[in-house]
């Protein structure tokens, strides 16, 4: 199939209100989810880790209506995707997962602790995980990402330190210290302490 | 050999706070995005999708015991790149209002009736040209609140995925001649007339099932793949 080549690609548009049956139904309709909240497979090696947290508003009021989608590299760092060349086929860890916000702004991901990814110049970037914000009233998803604050060296990352340091601690999940392996990452789409968002 | 995204390709996406659009003023952020060079992290991708999807669930009139009310159409197209390159094997997600601009969601209180025979959701997998295809009823338009007298146009949710984590697009397929378009602060957050058009179906009678159902053709274009190849390390 050949196709002229296209004058544009295809603008974004709202995920609205109503997604919730077509791409995160997780047991309240009868529809079967493509993809869930829990990356964990059986065979999965690594530290086993719970991502939590809520999403607020510019009025600090929680978002109900959100969808958050992760993306990231297993143990070793590397991604489930055939660009990546390093990837070894001996896991069924996908490294992509979706969840909606619940009525209270919540959300919770469980999944491993990813590993060392190199960066745009082939240097390693400290351990985190991709994360995409849908929601009513967001024109265009937001891209942003989660780092852990139990690794040594989070300022040395590359994409870090491009972060205006009073700002670098939106990015950061902190551990919970009473529940191991449990961390706690709010969004605040704007505000004081407005997370992050990177221009990819 | 990696996959090269231009940041260029995004002006075409809506600000990212239109101010006709009243639910963006607290979901939008307010300081600059922080720009950064990709890395494998945004180079790669989801671009599985074959193990959830089954194989009708891109039939949406032969979920249910019934069939559904409304007009039965078909919605086919390509996933392309923007260099025409089609982009196999990629989860096509939709999800839309019935035939009378009902949602099967609890929150849309909208006093149409629903369908029992629809749900509105559908998925499936680009084939390896980047073909796909459903077969829906087309959706109804429906009020919003958003301004006075507001009602969107009718129109398609689809999501896809593409290459990589930054081709991730969430968009609307909207349908040619709709008199709602002038009037709709979410279709005109695109600001540019040629790009507002990508967004709308086109007619194709060849592909018109003659008996049962009109068609429309709706190419999704991704951002991506620049002509030249960049080494990595």
């Amino acid at each position: 199939m050949s196709n002229p080549r296209p004058d544009g690609i295809t603008p974004s548009q709202t995920v609205g209100p109503y997604f919730k049956y077509g791409l995160t139904p997780n047991g309240e309709y009868e529809w079967n989810d493509a993809f869930t909240n829990n990356l964990l497979t059986p065979d999965v090696s690594g530290e086993r880790i719970r991502v939590e947290g809520k999403v607020y508003d510019g009025d600090g009021a929680v978002i109900p209506d959100c969808m958050l989608e992760i993306w990231q590299a297993d143990s070793q760092g590397r991604f489930s995707d055939p660009q990546d060349k390093r990837a070894l086929p001996n896991s069924s860890f996908k490294g992509f997962g979706r969840c909606g916000t619940d009525k209270s702004g919540g959300y919770a991901f469980d999944t491993i602790k990813p590993g060392v990814v190199p960066d745009a110049d082939g240097k390693p970037q400290k351990p985190h995980i991709a994360l995409a914000v849908f929601a009513r009233g967001m024109l265009l998803h937001l891209y942003t990402r989660i780092y852990f604050d139990d690794e040594a060296g989070n300022a040395a990352d590359s994409v870090l330190a491009l972060v205006p340091a009073d700002r670098r601690a939106t990015l950061i999940a902190k551990r919970k210290a009473a529940a191991g392996g449990v961390y706690t990452f709010d969004v605040h789409l704007q505000g004081d302490n407005e997370t992050v968002f990177f221009d990819v | 050999m990696t996959l090269i995204y231009p940041v260029a390709s995004n002006s075409v996406h809506p600000a990212r706070l239109s101010p006709a659009y009243r639910s963006a003023f607290k979901r939008a952020p307010q300081k600059p995005l922080i720009p950064m060079r990709h890395t494998l992290s945004e180079l790669t991708g989801p671009v599985y999708g074959h193990e959830t999807v089954r194989e009708h669930d891109n039939d949406l009139t032969i979920q249910a015991k019934g069939e559904p009310l409304g007009e039965r159409i078909i919605v086919h197209g390509h996933v392309l790149d923007e260099d025409g390159r089609g982009v196999p094997n990629t989860l096509v997600e939709l999800w839309q209002a019935n035939a009378c601009g009902r949602y099967i969601h609890v929150v849309d209180q909208h006093p149409a009736p629903l369908d029992p025979n629809f749900t509105g959701a559908g998925r499936t997998q680009s084939d390896a040209e980047g073909y796909y295809k459903f077969i829906t009823i087309k959706p109804g338009a429906y009020p919003w609140g958003n301004h006075h007298n507001a009602w969107r146009p009718a129109h398609i949710h689809f999501s896809v995925f593409g290459h990589s984590f930054v081709s991730r697009l969430v968009t609307q397929m909207y349908f040619p001649g709709d008199p709602l378009f002038p009037f709709d602060p979410i279709f005109n957050s695109v600001t540019d007339a040629k790009a507002r058009a990508r967004m709308i179906s086109s007619f194709d009678l060849d592909n018109t099932k003659p008996e049962w159902a009109l068609c429309y053709r709706f190419d999704i274009v991704l951002r991506g793949r620049n002509a030249t190849p960049m080494e990595t390390k």
